[in-house]
Parts: structure tokens; C-alpha cells; sequence
């Protein structure tokens, strides 16, 4: 494998790790942006440098976040926050890495899940390649795998995708606690944000279900251009937040328990609370993500793993990185 | 068929479950000469005295003849109940009279022969369920649906004013599954009450 230059943006805990982690797997970080500021340098920038000024002084070096984006490098790492709509700024950044030639690899799932025919026509007009593992499931290999499998294979894809929410229903039935209560310790063990909206009301999961359901969708298409695209919009979403604590106890009574299960087929995308009945490998607890795939030759096929965190998350950039090599 | 009641179709006072098989039809090999077919009833029953026999009265009562029991002593329900197995043969048109007996009786029947209601669907119904006409709630679901109501929780720990969660447990024939489902949710939506559904794995 020879190692790539990189140019990661995004100072967030994913886009720290793939700066701090980039070497280890034999690639060198050319240019790392926040949204402020950037450090820039052809020789590989000062990683630990970069890194602990953005933790002091909250910028990762002198240039201009711009800088980082004319850099030469060869993959755009985009790591900046998902955003819904227009998925701006994160686009515009694949579009200037692709109108470029360039290779770009996505943590965030704003592009693929918001703009899916548009990035894949810059991609189709472009010589280089746009991969997006990190974007679903964390640390587990969900696209790969179904790209190595061959999603026209696959029926359906099921899973636990949000590890905030999974951790508070898991929480909620072992201790018999409240909504409430369980979302308060999440928020102090840092399991859930200071807004768990995102998570909590299924659109997290539901934004993974959609860049899956459109991977399924293309794969059928006679021609990708023509493939149905699917947008947050298209989901049908429920939340786990207004699931009172009795409702679980009654689940467990009959052997069951309630998940934040995400689904996505060629047809469409279903999130919300369901019924998972008893030894389903879907009854996964805490922050553990699963996914689940019906595959017409293997049948059911479970991967599961760690959904979130930086070093995980960056383990997937990475390994994108190390395919388009 | 011959009216053991009276030629103008009224029924009698003295008119019982046991009148309908008049004494020219034999319980074993009757009505219209079809032959009994074996069937299988899966029971719940509270682990009381007289249990048992108050469960096999009713199939015997209705024409079905009793081919194995299996009290399953060792294993208990979810709900601290015990299963018992019930193996029986009866002409085509009687098997559903048995069942319908049964639970006149109070009797939990969990399943009713793999044939006839071959699925089964437990969900969550969460909301103002008292306020909205539990009652009413439940008896649109059997009636617009296939399915019938096997089994029925309700907790309101936090007082009937508040929200309350119940568990229903829903057999339902082959194939009607869907159905079933697409009914509660529209009953649900129009009460305001949220669903919990079962996921289906296996299925597209």
C-alpha cells in the first residue's frame, strides 16, 4: 500500500483522529482545517502540533480554512459536522476535491444522505473517487461489506445505528429507570450530547438507513443516473422519547425488548421503536451498533461493532483511504 | 338437517350445547360425512386444581375427540402460566365451535392449530388508552381484523389519567399478519396513541 497525502477537514473528534492516527497506517496529513483556521505544509504537517493548539487555543494553525482546501493532496478527508438541506459546507468541499481529480473519503453524512445524485455526478465527471464507510455504523465495515457482497444481493439492511439511543433503552429496561433519568446519566458519561435531538428522535439512524437504502437503490438501476435517490425527507422517523418506562417492563414480560431499529430496502427507509423478539441478534445493548443484512445467498449476515468515537470512526476513514489506494 | 327442536326453526328453552348433535349423529363421524381432521390447540392454563379438565370439558362438549394432552409441568409462560398441548380430531366445521368454547370459558388459547392461526403478533400500544376508550380500541381491532386478541396487558403505573402502556397479543391466520398491523396502526393514529410494532426479521 503506498501512502496517500491527506487533507482532513474537520478539528471534531473523528477529523482529530484520522490527524493523530493517519500514520500509523502509512499516510501522511498535508493540510488539516477547522472551520477557522488551518495548518498547511507539503512536507506533512506537525500533527501533535495541530492537535494540541486546537485544544488550547481552539484553531489548528495560522492559514486560512481555504489553504487546506487548495492544498496538494491527493485524498479530502471531510469530517466537518453533518448538516441536512443542502449539506453545505461539506459539498462544496467534495466538489472542489472532485472537480480536482481528486479522491475523497466522507465521515460526514450530510452529502450521501442529503445529495446523493449530486455527488454521485460529480464523482461520475471526475477521476477520482468518493468512498463514505465512516458514514454508516462507525467502526464496522457496513458499506464494504455490502460492496464485497454485492448489494444487489441484499433484500434489506437492518440495524441498531445509534448508540445513544440503544444505550438509553438498554439502560431504561435493565434498571426499570425513566426516560429522563437514563437521558441525564448518558449526558454525564458523555454517551449523549448536551442535545440529544439527533439521536433521540431517530434521525441519526435514520440519515445511515437513507445512504444505505440509496447504495440499494443504485445497484438496481440499469443506470445509476436514473437510480431512485433517497433523502432524509423520505424516511418515516419515530423517536424514542416519548417510550414511558412501563412499555418496556411489559416487553420484558413477554421475553422481548424495545430497540431503535433502522431499516433500509431499495424501496425505502423506516426508523422507530420496535419489538425485537427474544435472542434476536438485533437485542444488542448499551452503545453497540449492529447491522443486519438479508442476503439472497448467505441468508442473515450480523455485523456489529462500536457505532461511534473518534479512533473508531477514524479506523473506517482509514480504511477507505487504504481502498482507493 | 333434521330440526330435533321444532319444525318452525325456534329453538326450545331446553336448547343446549350437546341438543345441536342429535342422537342420529355420532360425535366421532358426522356432520355431512366429512372426516374428522386432526388439529392442534396450544393452551395456557393457571397453575390451579381443575384446571385441566375445565379446558378439555369444552372440546369434548363441541364434538372434538381427545387424542393426546401434554402438560407441560416443567415449563412456565412469560406470565407464570403452564402450556398444555392438546391434540384432537374433529369434523372440519366444529374446530373453530371448540375454540370459541374454550375461550368462553376464560381459557387462554395461545394457539389454535398451525393451520388456522398459524402467526402470531405481540405489540405495544402507548398513549392515553383509558381516556381514548380502551375498550373500543380493542374491539375495532378484533373486528377489523383477522386476528384475534390472544392475550392483553395493561400498566398504568402512573395512574389512568396518565400515560398508560399496554401489550396485545394478537393471533392472527397465515398471512394476515400485515393486516393486522396496518389496522392497529390506523386505529392508533386516529387515538393519537403511538405503536410499537414487532420487527419481522427475515422478511424484505
Amino acid at each position: 500500500m503506498t501512502g496517500r497525502r491527506l487533507a482532513v477537514l474537520g478539528a471534531g473528534a473523528v477529523g482529530g483522529s484520522v490527524v493523530e492516527l493517519a500514520a500509523d497506517y502509512g499516510h501522511e496529513v498535508v493540510a488539516f482545517a477547522d472551520s477557522s483556521s488551518a495548518a498547511v505544509d507539503p512536507d506533512g504537517i506537525d500533527e501533535a502540533g495541530a492537535l494540541d493548539r486546537k485544544e488550547r487555543a481552539d484553531a489548528v494553525g495560522d492559514g486560512d480554512p481555504a489553504d487546506a482546501l487548495a492544498a496538494d493532496y491527493d485524498v479530502l478527508v471531510e469530517a466537518t459536522p453533518t448538516t441536512l438541506g443542502d449539506a453545505e459546507p461539506g459539498y462544496s468541499h467534495v466538489e472542489a476535491a472532485l472537480s480536482r481529480d481528486r479522491d475523497v473519503v466522507l465521515a460526514n453524512k450530510g452529502p450521501v444522505a442529503e445529495r446523493f445524485a449530486d455527488v454521485r455526478a460529480l464523482e461520475r465527471d471526475s477521476a477520482g473517487d468518493l468512498l463514505f464507510e465512516a458514514t454508516v455504523g462507525g467502526a464496522i465495515p457496513v458499506l464494504a461489506t455490502l460492496a464485497d457482497y454485492g448489494p444487489r444481493n441484499v433484500s434489506a439492511a437492518r440495524g441498531i445505528l445509534n448508540g445513544t439511543a440503544n444505550f438509553i433503552l438498554s439502560r431504561m429496561t435493565a434498571e426499570g429507570l425513566g426516560y429522563e433519568h437514563v437521558l441525564a446519566e448518558a449526558q454525564d458519561l458523555g454517551v449523549a450530547e448536551a442535545d440529544p435531538a439527533f439521536d433521540v428522535q431517530g434521525t441519526d439512524a435514520a440519515l445511515k438507513c437513507v445512504i444505505l437504502a440509496n447504495v440499494l437503490s443504485e445497484a438496481r438501476a440499469d443506470d445509476p443516473a436514473e437510480a431512485r435517490e433517497f433523502q432524509l425527507t423520505d424516511a418515516t422517523v419515530e423517536g424514542i422519547e416519548d417510550i414511558p418506562g412501563s412499555a418496556l417492563e411489559l416487553a420484558s414480560e413477554s421475553g422481548r425488548t424495545v430497540r431503535l431499529v433502522g431499516e433500509a430496502t431499495p424501496e425505502g427507509v423506516r426508523v422507530g421503536p420496535r419489538l425485537v423478539p427474544p435472542g434476536s441478534s438485533l437485542a444488542v445493548s448499551g452503545t453497540r451498533n449492529l447491522v443486519q443484512f438479508e442476503h439472497e445467498h448467505c441468508g442473515q449476515l450480523n455485523l456489529s461493532g462500536r457505532g461511534a468515537g473518534g479512533p473508531e470512526t477514524a479506523a473506517a476513514v482509514l480504511a477507505d483511504v487504504g481502498r482507493l489506494s | 338437517m333434521s330440526d330435533p327442536v321444532g319444525g318452525d326453526g325456534s329453538t326450545g328453552a331446553d336448547e343446549g350445547a350437546g341438543d345441536e348433535v342429535a342422537d342420529d349423529v355420532d360425535p366421532a363421524a358426522p356432520d355431512g360425512g366429512e372426516r374428522p381432521q386432526p388439529h392442534t390447540v396450544r393452551l395456557e392454563l393457571i397453575d390451579e386444581p381443575g384446571q385441566l379438565l375445565k379446558a378439555l370439558q369444552p372440546i369434548a362438549d363441541n364434538g372434538g375427540n381427545l387424542l393426546s394432552i401434554f402438560h407441560e409441568r416443567g415449563n412456565i409462560t412469560p406470565r407464570g402460566r403452564i402450556p398444555v398441548e392438546v391434540d384432537l380430531e374433529c369434523p372440519p366445521d366444529r374446530f373453530e365451535g371448540i375454540v370459541d368454547a374454550l375461550r368462553e370459558e376464560g381459557i387462554n388459547v395461545i394457539q389454535a392449530d398451525a393451520e388456522r392461526y398459524g402467526e402470531e403478533l405481540t405489540l405495544l400500544l402507548i398513549g392515553h388508552l383509558v381516556d381514548t376508550d380502551l375498550s373500543d380500541t380493542l374491539h375495532r381491532i378484533e373486528e377489523s381484523t383477522t386476528a384475534s386478541l390472544a392475550d392483553f396487558s395493561l400498566s398504568a403505573a402512573e395512574g389512568t389519567d396518565e400515560v398508560s402502556s399496554a401489550r396485545l397479543r394478537l393471533a392472527t391466520r397465515s398471512n394476515g399478519t400485515e393486516s393486522a398491523v396496518e389496522t392497529v396502526r390506523d386505529i392508533a393514529a386516529e387515538k393519537d396513541l403511538m405503536v410499537i410494532e414487532p420487527l419481522t426479521e427475515g422478511s424484505a
